[in-house]
Order: C-alpha cells, then structure tokens, then sequence
C-alpha cells in the first residue's frame, strides 16, 4: 500500500515534470499551466494556515503583493538583469512576507471568527491604497517594469513553469510535514476547539502567528513570480481582493484542512478562470459564471472534493463490512454506518 | 499545607456574584466531592482554578505557588487537569489524535516533529484500553457516544499526568454501567498512583460513595465541609437544598 502510494506520487510528479514540453508543448497551454501553479502555490500555503486552524484569511493577499513588491524593487534597485538571476530573489520575496505576516498576525489573531475575516479583508484594502499612493516607492498606478526576459519563442514559459513547480512542491512538502507533526496536531486542535486547547496546554496564540507566518511566505513567493512572470507590478493586481476569492474558492473546492484538497482545486478552478477570461472577459459574463460555480460548489459539495470522497469511501468499506458480517455485529457494539460516514477528517 | 487552596475567592458577571468569598482546600492525595445546588457556583470555581476566568479578589495557590492570573496553558502544566460539564473533545480529530494533543513538548525540533513518537503514543494506546476506547482509535472523536466522549476526555487529561484532575459532572447523562467503570477508574488512579480529585457531582450516590471529604456550595460560597456522612445531616447543606 505504501509502495504504491509513493509510485502514484512519483508518476503525478513525472507527469507535471514533463508536461510542459512532451505534453502539450503550446504557448497557450503552458500559460495556463503556470498560472496554475502559481495558484497551487498560494492555495496550498494559505491551507497551512487558515484550512488547519479553521481561520478563514480573506487577506492573503497582502502577502502576495509584499512578495511582488520586494521582488520587482529589488530587482529595479539592484540592476539584476532578466534571465535566471532574478528567480534568486524569490526567498528574499518570501521572507519580506513572512515579516510582514508578524504584526498583521500579531493585531488579527487577538479576533477569531467573522471578526478576523473582516480586519484581513481590510488589510487587502488598506495595503492597496498604500501601494497606489507612496508613489516614491512602489511608482503608484504607473506600475513596476520587471526585468525582461531573454528567452524567446516555445521557450518563454518554461523557466517560470519549472521554478513554480519547485515552489510547489517545497510548499506542499512543508504542509505535508505540518499536517502530520506535533504542531500540525495542534493547530487542528485550535480548529475544533481553541479555548479547550489552550487548557490542554496547547500554546494557541504563538501557534496561530507561527502558522501565519510560515503561510505568507509561500504567497509571497507565488506573488513574486507572478509579478515577474507578467512582466509589470500594479498595486490593483497584486494587493487584489479577486486573488482572496480565487483561494478561498480552491481550498473550499478541493477541501480545506486536508493535504492534497487545495491542490486538486487548484487544478479545477485556475484553468476555469483562465478560460472564462478568454472567452466572457470582455462583459463580466464570467464573473457571472463564478459566482455561479461558488454557489454550486457550497450546495452540493459543501465539504469539498477530498473530504466527499473520504467520507464516501469510509461509508462504503463499514457497508461492506457490516453486510459480511452482519450476525455478528448486531450483537457487538460497533459504530453504525451511519455514525462512521459522518467523519470528515483529512 | 494543602495541595490546592482557594482563598476568598470572588468572582462577578455584570450583576450577579457567582463566588463570594469563597474558599475551598484540596488534601493531597484525596478525592474530595464540591456539590451545591444549582448556580451555587462550582462550575466558576473550576473556571477560575483553571485560568479560564480571572478572579476579582481573592487568591489561589497550587503546591504552594500562586496561580491566581495564570492562563489555562500554565496551570494544565502545572500539573491541573479538568474536564467539561459538557464534554469537549474535539470532534473531528480521531480519537487517537485527540490523546495526543495534551502530550507535553516543549522542544522546536519535537513540535514540528511527528506527533506519533513512541513513548507518547505507547502511553495514549494505553490509556484508551485502560478506559476502553481502544478499538475506537481510528474513530473521529465526535461519532463517539456521550459516555464514550466522557471516558475520552478523562483519558486525554491523563496523558500529562496531572496532580489533581478537576471533574465536572463526570457521571451526568452516563448509563450506570459506565458510572461504575468511572468509579473504579479514579478509585484505581487515586489508590496506585495517589491522583487527588476534585469531583463535582449531582448523583448524589456517586458523591457519596466515592469522596473522603465533601464541600457544599450555596451562592458562591462554602458552607459546610466534612465526610459524606457528616454533610447528609448537616442542617446547612439540607436547607440549601431543600430552600426550607
């Protein structure tokens, strides 16, 4: 079983690696696969937060605009050149971000619930007004030029593909671990029941900014290369509230709280939205066509793709269970099926 | 010097005062009874012993040590373990997961390292047998049965093997049965291992049979304490819960 589970990964793994150019070797394509990526990353580092600790952050974003920024006016200020160079300042992007997260985190997490919800919707709003207005340093609504790439036609993509993917899997690599250690244990504890964690010994509040930290940083590590990989920085675009939507809307799809939920969300809801934009963006139908599919997902999914499925195949197995041995388990004191298939954990 | 000493506590909610000077020792090694009728406070009592409310007066020592302002995470380190009125496990996690999360580490490198480490789990494997949760473990916690959820709890509180385990309504809504297992559980913790208890309990029955000493609340204060014999006749105690 093990075995097999690290050969599946290993063949999703080959299959990402060598997409780009053996599969569908098309501009098109390939952009769309990079900003997949690029929403993979974001998902999955918002999931180590707000998915384990049941803290929904609508204001990630701020992360992704610290990274852009850090990125695009260090790349500006230091004259690095297009090319490779400029992928080295990536962590340099997360770590401003990680930094920024500490008193954001610090001031939000003393609220929970619906209150925490609205401080980092206006966190988003307030860092835009920022970034458009200290024009000396972020040039306003004029933008921030990125260094130009050299690289040409068929080629152009390829870079920021296989750098996203690196992200990524560090990303998921980091919340893998989280997910199964100590600490991971403990912030799905402050997600059930904070007040009972913290008697339990649980040192919710240094937990919760921990988390918080460690998910900025991969956003902002997304919002860097998305900045980059666009070529020019506008605060609209990058302290955006539709990017808060977009990851809600992932982790919701896929599943929050679990490991590979946000990724397959990910996967479903970016080439969606690429699509739409291509053929509604004109007239806002597919705005329209969002909304929609949110609703849709909240009323037959509410649980999200993973934890559904989970669920189900849980409900199965204890079905077949009780039906081939059905004498004698109405005289022991086993779960009910029904009791069983209510579980959703990850 | 007692284990554990309340001192004049007072305590209140807006308008109402739920404690009123009240004090209340626990012996080492003894499982005392705190009964009282309904609102006389006890629930509070708890509350401000385990760091969840701040008192308004008064102060409360642990082995000697003041632990009158400290958070809920400190005084379980200390050494204070409580349960709920109404249970609260948590409901998504499995039941083996919800033993862990009491398991103390303090270390960096032991938090962000597997939460299933041999030693801590050997110990929470053991203590679902010992309440018979075991062949739960892959359970989640919140498909568990009332009573089971109770044993749960009152097993996780054991992981980090508290001096004193604070035991709020441990036999309501729980079928006979399982009150008996519950007897013989802390008469065995408190016998072998010298566990002190403080019971809160309305089964009078369970009071009765099981505390060396009992204290008796009536609007947030104490007004009697002695054996569980001495109480049923104690003329206080029966006009407090008769109202005569």
């Amino acid at each position: 079983m093990k075995f097999l589970r690290i050969l599946g990964l290993l063949v999703i793994v080959a299959f990402v690696g060598i997409f780009p150019v053996g599969i569908a070797p098309n501009d098109a394509v390939n952009s769309v696969a990079v900003f997949t990526l690029i929403g993979a990353i974001t998902v999955v580092s918002w999931n180590i937060f707000s998915g384990y600790t049941g803290y929904i952050s609508l204001g990630h974003s701020v992360f992704y605009g610290f990274g852009a920024y850090a990125f695009a006016l260090a790349s500006q200020n230091w004259h690095i050149p297009g090319g490779w160079d400029p992928f080295l300042l990536l962590p340099l992007a997360g770590l401003v971000a990680g930094a920024v997260a500490l008193p954001l985190g610090w001031i939000a997490l003393r609220t929970r619930r619906h209150t925490f919800v609205v401080i980092t919707i206006a966190f988003v709003f307030i860092f835009q007004l920022l970034a458009t207005n200290l024009q000396g340093i972020t040039n306003g609504s004029g933008g921030v030029f990125m260094p130009l790439t050299p690289w040409t036609d068929g080629y152009t993509d390829l870079p920021f593909y296989y750098v996203a993917f690196a992200v990524l899997l560090v990303a998921i690599f980091v919340s893998w671990r989280i997910r199964h250690s100590k600490f991971g244990l403990g912030l799905l504890a402050i997600r059930d029941d904070e007040d009972r964690a913290l008697g339990l010994g649980v040192k919710t509040a240094a937990f919760k900014l921990t988390a918080y930290m460690i998910s900025a940083v991969f956003v902002g590590m997304a919002g860097a290369i998305f900045a980059y990989y666009v070529g020019i920085l506008y605060p609209q675009f990058s302290f955006d509230p539709v990017v808060d939507i977009t990851i809600a809307l992932m982790a919701f799809l896929g599943g929050l709280g679990t490991v590979a939920g946000p990724l397959i969300g990910a996967l479903f809801v970016i080439p969606l939205q690429q699509y739409l934009d291509l053929q509604f963006g004109g007239n806002g139908v597919n705005l329209m066509i969002y909304g929609a599919l949110f609703l849709a997902i909240i009323l037959v999914l509410p649980q999200g793709i993973v934890p559904s499925l989970q669920s189900r195949w849980r409900a199965w197995r204890a079905s077949r269970n009780t039906t081939l041995d059905s004498g004698k388990r109405a005289t022991n004191q086993e779960q009910p099926a029904f009791l069983i298939e209510r579980g959703g954990k990850g | 010097m007692s284990l554990l000493e309340v001192q004049t506590v007072s305590k209140a909610f807006g308008g109402i005062q739920a404690l009123t000077t009240c004090s209340i020792n626990v012996e080492q090694g003894t499982i005392t009874g705190l009964i009282g009728p309904n609102g006389s406070g006890k629930t509070t009592l708890f509350n401000v012993i385990t760091g969840y409310e701040r008192v308004d007066r008064g102060n409360i020592r642990f082995m000697g040590q003041d632990i009158t302002r400290a958070t809920p995470d400190r005084v379980f380190s200390l050494g204070i373990g409580r349960t709920f009125q109404l249970t609260r496990i948590f409901p998504r996690l499995t039941v083996l997961e919800n033993m862990h999360i009491s398991a103390k580490r303090e270390r960096l490198k032991a938090l962000f390292s597997s939460w299933s480490s041999t030693q801590e789990q050997a110990l929470a494997l053991e203590l679902l047998a010992f309440v018979n949760l075991l062949r739960h473990k892959d359970t989640p916690a919140g498909n568990l049965s009332y009573g089971q959820k109770k044993l749960l709890e009152f097993a996780l509180i054991l992981v980090a093997q508290p001096q004193v385990i604070l035991l709020d309504e441990p036999a309501g809504g729980v079928n006979p049965t399982m009150i008996n297992e519950l007897v013989g559980h802390i008469r065995t913790l408190n016998e072998e291992q010298g566990v002190t208890f403080l019971v809160v309990e309305h089964n009078m029955e369970f009071v009765m049979g099981l505390c060396h000493t009992v204290n008796v609340m009536h609007r947030g204060t104490k007004i009697a304490e002695g054996s569980p014999d001495e109480m049923r006749k104690n003329p206080a105690v029966l006009e407090a819960y008769l109202g005569a």
